[in-house]
């Protein structure tokens, strides 16, 4: 028996499908002017889709049984989904460089380093229908474009806030003063966390930006020598009054929960979670901004499966697993249409994913390089140097 | 078939030989030592600086960073420090409770402290880690325990470090001495006795001198153990141990990672040529 007889209904749509594939290739053909590595038609898919992503980015029920997304695009596409997780940016960047994976969900400080090495392709927006509802603010940004191309699909993203208890912590702090500033910091040593990430350098080079503009800081991401120095000697400075560096949300949310930690640098996420839980807590973002990831789906240049990523691409930009994906994860969705199918009606306001108020005061993670990106030249840190920084500073 | 393997192996010992080692000793030379060799290249290599992807060719960069740095002398004399402190209080915790296996309980009594000892390596060590990081929490039983009196535990730190990694390391302490123990036999201290020793002599005299290789073979694990691990003092420290560094630049800079763990072996090296001395690798 042939597989059209067994299921013809499945056999259908694979005609489908093949056919639309078909359609686009031959439409879109001709419309490639920019560059020809860009991806600008989405073919056949190829039955299989491995994912690099992190924790609850694709879930397939395992999890909760009430929480899919993955199995439904699994039946519209056929494309089988095995996804990776991954703990960490760096983790997120060697996997994709192994070749054996079609995408990532990318934070900002894995995707110019992405970019930058070949890792992944630069795709013509406009082939993916759900594109045109995306947050505009999220478009085009330094961490998921480059030279005018577009290298994948916005997912969600959220602030880096300063999350204290209401009890310990009087009256409500309003400045990242109150972990940096010795003064300040003193009165709380021993219960100030922060996240153990590198990349936290750049909150430190934010409330420098304010503080001391001696320093000409534009971008906490493009530091030079002195800039980087003054923002690691302050950060050294905090370590005495640290209680512990937060590994992951988990322990971050247990050490506020059982008084290790009264206030540091914590995620909405963090905060939502242990107010449900009925914990005396609350969060905002200081007055001299904050840092913030946005993550993006990118398609490996070695995928071995692209038409399964980007229709992957599409559905994770599609309203309704925007508001599913937004709410299990806890962050702002990329498309805006999603705050109106979200369980929570409030979620969108709790998270501030419409306010462009709160955004622009969020420097979004991007991978630290040597090119400053002004008229400074090639005189920027890099990555490798703020991880080292990052274990001196722990000491 | 059979018969005709059989027939190959008659008469040639050395054959026979090279087919049971085979297996063995070629995972120890590839899996093993191969392992080993790679990550000792890998210390060489150096990252290009724009792309961030690991370059291999040889250079002391890592090597130069790592003295040069006075960071990881810090990490590197705290976990030594910790590793001694943990292999002491072991050390001193384990000889009553193996001396009481060995040569006071009755039979069924021992087997049950064997059980016993053994109990908590069946248990998955993240479990026993996670529930120190709430003993040892602000809210945790340790403070609760203590505020009666008035006081209050160590907190996340290094001190907590050492706890939770002396609870951790203890059985593999305790085994070693315990077989040391065994194999006294009880006429030697039955001798001692007779001959006019005070118990605190025969100790001095007779058991210390015949269970030191054996509190040596157990110190290699607990000071090895303790040397290489990472997840205790993520959990409850808030300082970086010698694995933290690794595990922290494993993915972003693996050369620098594999430079960083030529530290621990090079201390091991020392310690095992210092425990052959004291006689740990004769009967054990």
């Amino acid at each position: 028996m042939s597989y059209a007889n067994r299921h013809p209904a499945r056999f259908a749509w694979l005609l489908v499908l093949a056919m639309v594939g078909v359609l686009a290739v031959a439409g879109c053909g001709g419309s490639s002017d920019s560059n020809s590595d860009e991806v600008t038609s989405i073919g056949q898919t190829e039955g299989a889709l491995n994912l690099i992503a992190w924790a609850g980015y694709a879930e397939d029920g395992s999890t909760d049984k009430t929480v899919d997304w993955v199995t439904p695009f699994e039946k519209q596409t056929q494309c089988k989904v095995n996804t990776k997780t991954a703990s960490t940016s760096d983790e997120m960047v060697k996997l994709m460089r192994t070749g054996q994976y079609d995408g990532v969900s990318a934070s900002g400080d894995a995707s110019v380093r992405l970019i930058e090495g070949g890792d992944v392709s630069p795709i013509d927006m406009s082939i993916l229908s759900n594109y045109a509802d995306i947050n505009p603010s999220l478009k085009d940004q330094d961490y998921n474009s480059k030279d005018g191309q577009n290298y994948g699909m916005p997912h969600g993203w959220g602030a880096n806030v300063l999350l204290y208890n209401k009890d310990a912590v009087q009256p409500a702090p309003d400045s990242w003063g109150s972990v940096f500033d010795p003064a300040m910091a003193s009165k709380y040593s021993g219960k100030i966390t922060a996240p153990d990430n590198p990349i936290y350098i750049a909150d430190a080079a934010v409330y420098l930006e304010a503080t001391q503009p001696d320093l000409g800081i534009t971008d906490p991401y493009e530091l030079d020598e002195d800039q980087f120095n003054a923002a690691v000697d302050l950060l050294k400075q905090q370590n005495k009054f640290i209680g512990e560096y937060w590994p992951d949300a988990t322990k971050n949310i247990s050490s506020y929960t059982n008084g290790d930690s009264v206030i540091g640098s914590s995620w909405q996420y963090q905060t939502s979670a242990l107010q449900a839980a009925g914990e005396n807590v609350d969060a905002d973002l200081p007055k001299e901004g904050s840092t913030g990831w946005s993550d993006t789906w990118m398609l490996s240049s070695q995928a071995e499966h692209p038409n399964c990523m980007l229709e992957w691409m599409n559905w994770m930009g599609s309203p309704k697993v925007q508001a599913q994906v937004a709410e299990w994860f806890g962050e702002a969705p990329a498309n805006l249409g999603a705050c109106d199918l979200t369980s929570d009606p409030n979620h969108c306001d709790t998270y501030h994913a419409k306010d462009e108020k709160y955004y622009d005061q969020i420097a979004f993670w991007k991978t630290p390089i040597s090119d400053c990106g002004d008229d400074r030249g090639s005189v920027c840190m890099t990555y490798d140097q703020w991880v080292q920084a990052w274990t001196e500073i722990k000491g | 078939m059979g018969r005709r393997l059989a027939d190959l192996f008659q008469g040639h010992p050395r054959l026979t030989v090279a087919a049971l080692l085979a297996a063995p000793i070629g995972w120890l030379v590839i899996g093993y030592l191969g392992s080993l060799a790679v990550m000792l290249a890998a210390s060489f290599w150096h990252l290009n600086e724009l792309s961030g992807e690991v370059t291999q060719g040889f250079s002391l960069d890592n090597f130069d960073t790592i003295f040069s740095d006075e960071v990881y002398r810090t990490i590197t004399f705290r976990t030594i420090g910790v590793a001694a402190a943990v292999t002491v209080t072991d050390a001193i915790l384990a000889f009553p409770i193996a001396f009481y296996m060995a040569k006071l309980a009755k039979p069924r009594m021992q087997s049950v402290l064997v059980v016993a000892v053994l109990l908590p390596l069946w248990s998955s060590y993240l479990v026993k880690v996670g529930a120190w990081r709430l003993m040892l929490s602000e809210d945790g039983a340790i403070n609760w325990a203590l505020s009666p009196f008035g006081l209050h535990g160590p907190g996340y730190g290094t001190v907590a470090v050492w706890l939770v990694m002396s609870y951790i390391w203890l059985p593999y302490m305790i085994i070693p001495i315990y077989a040391g123990l065994q194999r006294i036999p009880d006429s030697l201290l039955s001798a001692s006795e007779d001959l006019g020793a005070k118990p605190a002599k025969t100790f001095r005299k007779v058991i210390m001198p015949l269970t030191f290789p054996a509190i040596v073979a157990g110190s290699i694990f607990t000071f090895s153990l303790t040397l290489g691990d990472y997840i205790t003092p993520a959990n409850v420290g808030n300082k970086q141990f010698i694995g933290n560094v690794v595990y922290s630049n494993f993915v972003a800079n693996l050369p620098l990672a594999a430079a960083i763990t030529v530290i621990p072996i090079v201390v091991m090296v020392i310690y095992l040529l210092i425990a052959r001395r004291f006689g740990a690798f004769e009967h054990v």
